[in-house]
């Protein structure tokens, strides 16, 4: 489902290369876990992966589904199944969350060639989606993500992602400020998304998301590159070891 | 030839000058109306419209902008047309004249002409100030409107709309408001062209808020785009009154928006809030000169700009507490989306406080769509120009959301919204 082939990549505004001769591929019906250090550009590469403007790939190539996805906008790739659950979610004032469910599932419909959702519908989907991530109608609202609590924020993400029925989840640092009860109702989440023909990148500091979200595949980043993949048991050794035994090994 | 040494007047000044005394004999007002009409035309003749010298018209030299005044030899047919917001009570002024059978019932409705033949209306004739040309050029000229007046204690179930249309030509109008003591009602003062030729438009309103009156106030200005509208909001605030008064510009080529308040009574608040779209070649100017007059009295004001094309918009807030006016709480930020290269907008904020126990505070800010909100919700699937529509949106539709009543937000919005689906 995703190739990523000797990738480099920079930050536009400065030059700075983040992503330098990174390769990654992940299956359809795969989790794969992307973890590694502080600074090795876990957060970059899902940037990347979704399009943000700010980052300019110098080298290498990004298929999905077989095809280069470079020369497509987030909006573009959006609809084209790629869905990235923000570590840092925006608050974005004035613009009500169930206005921009409403927005963004249909816009994707129409990019899709698919007719539009009508409002009972909609709604319908909506409740459905929030009542197993626990997540309260009035929190919906309110203006997207403003005065949500931490929790509350990835908890709005993952609706998003069960929403939008995305072919390829990339979580960044989903369980970042969560408590444990807030990370278990998250990993439900996304373990209810799983499907033969979806896909999966969580990207972790830490092995405790995937007590929850067990993932097929580990791969460890630094310094722009995967300098080693394995299993789950990767996850496990890292946690017991730390990363100085891996990355020594690489150097 | 004819050599003038002072006071040359421009096309514009002579046009209003010859306006004036092809009219005589025609404008309504018993004796008094009429020798004030004649003293402000005189003031106006002598100091002529005000240039970017005079501090107060910095960023709107009248002068040079107002190029011509229309004649609009005939006058236009012009239907009503529906309220605002369904179920509102509506007085309807056509081309500057007022409907004289128009009642609503439980406030009195008088034609502002009926007050002028009275003379009533001859005290309101005045210049605020020695660069006044507003109230000069209104004063002179204004024919009609509405004078209305809400008895203590009566609250108003559905919003009065004062439906102000008109085609080319020259519109004065008039608006006196008064509220009792206790008095509850929701105002819509609509100004809205139903032509594509120009008018030169003024309007004054005057709003006297009695002890404890709680007033929503909005201006709604919908003129055409070749209209010059020149607007001013005398208001005075008694005891615990509380106004909300919100400005919506989104017409107009030639627009200044004045907003003189006074707060007069103690504990009473102001919640003044403006939307100002622009766009095209257009030029905007709101400019508030709000004085807190008395201890405990409170406000906050809130602009929210939206600059496209070759658009020019300036907004000048002048705050002055007096002195004794102990514990004045004021706060007041102009905001600014400039989403054209060469668009403009100018904000000058000022505070002039000469009591000690106040909290004043203005900021102002000028700035393109965040880029953060924007990938986003790209990010989503919204497509760039839907999301930057939507944002543009939200930036303004915080404002016209404090008004609450769901109705109210609704229209506005759909009007806001139907700005923009043109302009983005």
């Amino acid at each position: 489902m995703l190739e990523i082939k000797n990738l480099h990549a920079r930050i536009a505004e400065d030059g700075t290369e983040i992503i330098r001769g990174l390769n990654l591929t992940v299956k359809a019906g795969e989790i794969a876990a992307i973890m590694g250090p502080n600074g090795s550009g876990k957060s970059t590469l899902s940037y990347i992966l979704s399009g943000r403007e700010d980052y300019e790939v110098t080298e290498g190539d990004i298929l999905y589904n077989g095809e280069s996805i470079l020369d497509l906008d987030p909006a573009e790739r959006a609809s084209k199944g790629i869905f990235l659950a923000f570590q840092y979610p925006v608050e974005i004032p004035g613009v009500a969350t169930m206005q921009f469910l409403k927005v963004a599932m249909n816009e994707q419909r129409k990019a899709r060639g698919e007719p539009e959702l009508t409002t009972p519908d909609f709604i319908r989907r909506v409740k459905e989606a929030a009542g197993e991530l626990k997540i309260d109608m009035d929190m919906l609202k309110r203006p997207l993500n403003v005065g949500f609590s931490g929790g509350e924020k990835k908890r709005a993400e993952i609706l998003q992602m069960a929403l939008l029925e995305p072919q390829l989840c990339i979580l960044d640092e989903t369980d970042s400020g969560l408590d444990i009860d807030a990370l278990k109702v998250v990993a439900d989440g996304v373990n209810a998304l799983k499907s033969p023909d979806r896909a999966v990148i969580v990207i972790t500091h830490y092995q405790r998301l995937l007590d929850y979200i067990v993932p097929d595949t580990v791969h460890v980043l630094y310094k722009g590159q995967v300098i080693r993949s394995g299993d789950k048991e990767l996850a496990l050794e890292l946690e017991a070891k730390g990363y100085s035994d891996i990355i020594g090994e690489a150097a | 030839m004819n050599i003038q040494t002072t006071n040359r007047l421009t096309a514009a000044e002579t046009a209003l000058v010859e306006a004036y005394t092809a009219q005589v004999g025609e404008l309504p007002g018993n004796g008094a109306v009429i020798g004030a009409r004649d003293r402000l035309l005189d003031d106006l003749r002598k100091a002529g419209l005000p240039t970017r010298r005079i501090e107060s018209w910095h960023y709107t030299d009248l002068k040079t902008l107002l190029r011509a005044i229309p004649a609009g030899e005939q006058a236009p047919v012009i239907e009503k047309i529906a309220a605002l917001v369904e179920g509102s009570k509506v007085l309807s002024v056509r081309q500057g004249d007022a409907d004289a059978k128009a009642a609503v019932d439980g406030i009195e409705v008088t034609t502002f002409k009926d007050a002028l033949a009275e003379g009533t209306a001859a005290a309101g004739l005045t210049a605020l100030d020695k660069d006044d040309a507003i109230g000069r050029i209104n004063g002179s000229f204004v024919r009609d409107g509405f004078a209305i007046a809400i008895p203590a204690g009566t609250e108003l179930e559905e919003p009065l709309e004062l439906q102000v249309l008109h085609g080319a030509g020259q519109i004065h109008t008039r608006f006196p408001a008064i509220f009792g003591a206790g008095s509850k009602a929701t105002v819509i003062e609509r100004h809205r062209s139903v032509e594509e030729e120009g008018a030169f438009v003024s309007s004054v309103s005057e709003l006297t808020l009695e002890d404890g009156a709680e007033i929503t106030w909005i201006i709604l200005q919908e003129q055409g785009a070749s209209d010059t509208h020149l607007g001013q909001v005398r208001v005075k605030l008694g005891s615990e009154a509380k106004l909300r008064l919100f400005v919506v510009n989104v017409g107009g080529k030639l627009v200044r928006q004045e907003l003189r308040i006074d707060v007069e009574g103690e504990g009473a608040d102001l919640t003044l809030r403006g939307v100002n779209l622009l766009g095209a070649e257009t030029h905007t100017d709101v400019t508030l000169v709000l004085g807190h007059n008395v201890p405990h009295t409170t406000s906050t004001e809130t602009f929210r700009n939206v600059v496209f094309d070759r658009a020019r918009g300036a907004f000048q807030g002048m705050i002055r507490v007096a002195p004794d006016a102990q514990k004045t709480d004021a706060k007041m930020a102009c905001n600014t989306l400039l989403l054209s290269d060469e668009g403009e907008f100018s904000a000058k904020p000022e505070l002039e406080i000469f009591a000690d126990d106040v909290i004043c505070g203005h900021g102002a800010t000028v700035t393109d769509i965040d880029r953060n909100h924007l990938y986003y919700m790209m990010a989503r699937g919204v497509p760039e120009a839907k999301a930057r529509a939507m944002l543009v949106n939200a930036f303004v539709a915080e404002i016209i959301e404090e008004l609450e009543e769901e109705k109210l937000v609704e229209a506005l919005e759909g009007v806001i919204s139907h700005w923009l689906e043109r302009h983005v």
